[in-house]
């Protein structure tokens, strides 16, 4: 294994206003859990850093509001960060920090080295175009011209997520919600990306497909070795994929380490709290 | 009160300003140029950008020639070319290879152009993505990023539906390796004229607001897959009953008395000088629409 | 003999043109350009406001060539407009300066300075009037001989150039928040077209030319149920303004040597629109914001629809078609509609030739 992370995020930081006298500061600060009282700025992501390593299922789990959301639509690009750095180890060397490059490389970026599965299969499928369409949207995006080869392509990934042959030329409209993020996942690993990210994957799933496709993600993970990273709510969804897990409260990281570690040993008072609502 | 108009109709201030549009146009191939576009005496969507970008360019040397639907006594390029003849004076023909400044709707001529003239293109539509996406805020921010994704998606959908791409006039190129354009709806069958063209082809979109330009040899590339090839309109076996052309985009036509199909050139002029060149006698209808 | 072509086209044309000439004047009836704009007040204000050209007497002879077609005449004139050289701008108008011909507020029975009902279809029974079909000269003399008397009897002679605006009283019990006044300088949208997203500026001129009726529709339709304003009419105005210009070479800004151009009427809408906003204690409280609307010549409704839409475009979310600035200023222009809509009067010939070769290739592919 590479020891040089495949994904490093320093200093990250989201806010959602422009910030006023009371708040400002980051060092002294007066706010009420991530909001400032006084000019309603958001404080969504303070200074957050990690690593995510080649292989691994890095876990984040919070509350809504805690920032999770924010954190991975920042480094897929949905949303301009306010302030700091990642690297990808496998764009320019690791040398530059992604977030000051240009829209199109980072298009290029999503194109060729990221995935996303969004807990809204709106946001990642077109709903009215047929399922193999969907998934040759991310080929032809990373530049593959050749109709045959990714039809074939989409044919294998559907199989892979268990989605009938027979229905590739549904629009997912016509999916249940757990089909729909079969193929959202298909989709995302169709150009091989080296980094995936899921987030809220299972949410609003029943419980018997909630399990079938968390069995897909641990397959993809275990067969192509792909580096994700999960945000989650539920920790029980965390403690089934993860390896290292953090944990995030009002927009900041108050917790991190190996799973097993942080469910039988919780810190901070709400990640004992967290852990203690799960048994 | 100035009861006279201007020369060309515009003011030389307007005239300048289009200008500059079209100068960005050919500085930036395929690019669409926004522009003030005027209210003309013609109705938008009947060709008021192409008529506002001849105004601009003609001079009173100029020898012009307007085409709709290939035809040069459609009504509407009848009306077009009375109305720059009124504002200006210059010569009108119908011979292509006659005209400095040609300006059509939906169609390339026949006859090979050269660097002696301007192709003045009149577009509906002038955004490739329209039918993907239909905010202008997002499309432009598309081209910007290089992301035609949207325009290639439709035709692989067309091909998983339909066993093969299901384009008519209008399929989008791309243009020197880095803007996918509309050609406006020329046929298929006119997208090559555009590769390479020896002459200077300008687009105008008056209702739209919007110029693009292809400057002489430049390459123009119509949007397919490699293993399903850009196909033209065909007429196997079809000729043209007139003067007997194969190679040439021709009109369906039914005859009234056999209730037969025919063919004939839809490109009016060439029709006409090849049955001058074959010295046969008879006369020919060149207009569509009476 | 060579061949020559047979000029169907142009002679069809010309025909045409004579037979729409034929229409208009066979009749044998003279109509001066006077009676138009003496008695189409309506039409010539909507004509003028459509085509963005300040001009009864030019409006009037496009009424007159085009029959009385609104669409049409505001075609004449913006084509028209598109000819004259642009030579200054106005000074910025104050429109508390104008002299007021009417003046109402929804919100408040009594408002500084009073209501003014002054002209206006609104309190008239819709009953058609069969004694005009006999109205004579002498009869319209005497009416107004009668009127004009009653008036100067009743008038009181209150200064109308300097009327309080309904505003600047909430303003002062701070329902209104207090706004800076915003001095960029305005894009010209017919010299420069739009990008979105667009500016205010950009917007209100857009909405001021829009085609009437498209205006009132999509108005109509952000208060029915697709937009989010609930308005009140805060105060309307009607009356002449008077535009300036400065002098073209003086460097100085000195107002005293601007020329006076003339007066041009206009409808003025304040609307007040409620919203929810947090205040510094971090609860919600109720305030207005206010709808802008102005439109050349005396057309209310209009005026109020375009409150309505600056407004919604304001606001800005998308969740409803009246606050998407694309779909709303990208259709409502008299001319471009009109023009898109007629062109498929057009033959299309070569892209049906196109589009039949396509259908019978995917046909003749799923017999295979």
């Amino acid at each position: 294994m590479h020891d040089k992370p495949i994904l490093q995020v320093r200093n990250l930081k989201k806010q959602y206003g422009p910030g006023c006298a009371d708040c400002a500061d980051p060092a002294n600060r007066i706010i009420e859990k991530n909001h400032c009282p006084k000019c309603q700025t958001v404080y969504a992501c303070r200074n957050i850093s990690f690593d995510l390593h080649e292989g691994e299922i890095l876990g984040i789990v919070g509350e809504s509001g805690s920032g999770k959301s924010t954190l991975m639509k920042c480094l897929y690009f949905d949303e301009a960060v306010t302030d700091g750095k990642a690297f990808i180890r496998s764009y320019q060397g690791g040398q530059t920090n992604i977030f000051e490059e240009s829209s199109q490389q980072h298009r290029f970026i999503r194109n060729y080295i990221l995935g996303m599965v969004y807990q809204n299969p709106i946001l990642g499928l077109k709903m009215d175009f047929s399922s193999v369409g969907n998934i040759a949207e991310k080929l032809i995006a990373a530049g593959d011209r050749r109709v045959k080869r990714m039809e074939e392509r989409s044919k294998e990934l559907l199989e892979h997520v268990h989605i009938p042959i027979a229905r590739m030329k549904d629009e997912p409209k016509k999916f249940s919600g757990g089909m729909q993020q079969r193929v959202q996942i298909a989709k995302a690993l169709s150009n091989n990306p080296p980094i995936l990210f899921l987030d809220e994957v299972t949410t609003g799933l029943d419980l018997s497909v909630q399990a079938s496709v968390l069995d897909l993600i641990k397959r993809i993970q275990r067969e192509l070795g792909i580096s994700m990273l999960v945000v989650s709510h539920d920790l029980a969804v965390i403690r089934m994929l993860a390896n290292r897990t953090i944990v995030m409260l009002n927009g900041e990281i108050i917790e991190q380490g190996l799973t097993d570690q942080i469910l039988e040993d919780p810190q901070h008072a709400y990640t004992q709290q967290l852990v203690y609502s799960l048994i | 009160m100035q009861l006279q108009t201007h020369f060309a109709l515009f003011d030389e201030g307007s005239k300048k300003e289009i200008r500059r549009a079209i100068l960005k146009g050919v500085a930036i191939p395929g690019y669409q140029v926004p522009f003030a576009s005027r209210e003309m005496p013609i109705a938008r969507g009947w060709g008021t950008g192409g008529l506002q970008i001849t105004l601009s360019i003609i001079g009173k040397q100029d020898v012009l020639k307007v085409i709709d639907q290939g035809s040069d006594e459609s009504v509407n390029a009848v009306n077009i070319k009375k109305l720059v003849n009124k504002t200006t004076g210059v010569k009108t023909t119908i011979e292509t290879s006659e005209a400095t400044i040609i300006q059509s709707r939906h169609r390339i001529p026949e006859v090979p152009l050269t660097e002696e003239q301007i192709m003045v293109l009149q577009v509906p539509i002038p955004e490739p993505l329209r039918w993907v996406e239909p905010s202008e805020f997002k499309t432009k921010k598309l081209h910007a990023e290089n992301d035609y994704s949207g325009a290639w998606l439709m035709l692989f959908e067309q091909i998983m539906k339909y066993g093969k791409t299901a384009t008519d006039a209008d399929h989008p190129v791309l243009v020197h390796d880095r803007y996918v354009m509309a050609p406006s709806p020329i046929p298929r069958f006119d997208n090559s004229k555009i590769h390479q063209s020896e002459a200077l082809i300008l687009f105008g979109a008056g209702r739209e607001k919007k110029i693009y330009a292809i400057p002489p040899y430049t390459n123009v590339v119509s949007l397919a897959f490699e293993d399903y090839p850009f196909e033209v309109e065909t007429f196997d076996g079809k000729q043209c009953r007139l003067c007997s052309a194969t190679n040439v985009f021709l009109d369906e036509l039914v005859n009234q008395e056999t209730g037969s199909t025919e063919y004939q050139c839809n490109d009016t002029s060439y029709c006409l000088s090849m049955l001058n060149e074959d010295g046969i006698t008879a006369e020919v209808e060149v207009a569509h629409a009476r | 003999m060579a061949y020559v072509a047979v000029k169907g086209g142009a002679e069809a044309i010309e025909e045409s043109i004579k037979r729409l000439t034929y229409e208009r004047i066979h009749a044998n009836e003279l109509l001066e350009l006077e009676t138009i704009t003496a008695t189409m007040r309506g039409m010539v204000d909507q004509v003028m406001s459509e085509s963005s050209l300040y001009s009864e007497f030019l409006a009037a002879i496009a009424i007159k060539q085009s029959e009385g077609n609104v669409e049409e005449a505001v075609f004449l004139l913006r084509a028209h407009r598109s000819t004259l050289p642009r030579t200054y701008y106005t000074r910025v108008v104050e429109t508390n300066t104008m002299a007021v011909e009417r003046r109402i507020s929804a919100s408040f029975k009594d408002i500084p300075g009073g209501q003014i009902l002054g002209a206006s279809y609104d309190y008239t029974h819709r009953l058609m009037d069969f004694d005009l079909i006999g109205e004579s000269k002498a009869g319209m003399k005497e009416w107004v001989s009668q009127f004009l008397s009653e008036e100067i009897e009743t008038t009181t002679n209150p200064d109308l150039t300097t009327l309080p605006k309904v505003v600047e009283y909430l303003r002062g019990e701070k329902l209104f928040s207090q706004i800076e006044d915003d001095n960029t300088e305005p894009i010209d949208v017919t010299k420069q077209s739009l990008q979105f997203p667009t500016t205010r500026s950009e917007r209100l001129q857009v909405l001021t030319r829009g085609q009437t009726g498209a205006v009132t529709s999509l108005g109509y339709a952000a208060i029915r149920g697709f937009g989010q304003v609930h308005p009140t009419v805060g105060e309307l105005r009607v009356g002449k303004l008077p535009l300036w210009i400065s002098h073209p070479t003086e460097q100085s800004d000195d107002e005293e040597n601007d020329y006076y151009i003339g007066e041009i009427k206009v409808t003025e809408v304040e609307s007040f629109v409620p919203v929810s906003v947090q205040n510094e204690n971090n609860t919600e409280e109720m305030e207005f914001e206010i709808g802008y609307g102005i439109c050349y010549g005396q057309n209310e409704t209009k005026a109020i629809a375009i409150s309505i839409l600056d407004h919604s475009l304001e606001v800005g979310k998308k969740e409803y078609p009246t606050q998407d600035e694309e779909f709303v200023l990208l259709h409502i222009d008299s001319v471009e509609s009109s023009g898109f809509i007629s062109h498929l009067k057009l033959p299309h010939y070569v892209t049906f030739q196109s589009k039949l070769d396509s259908m019978r290739k995917i046909k003749k592919e799923s017999e295979k």
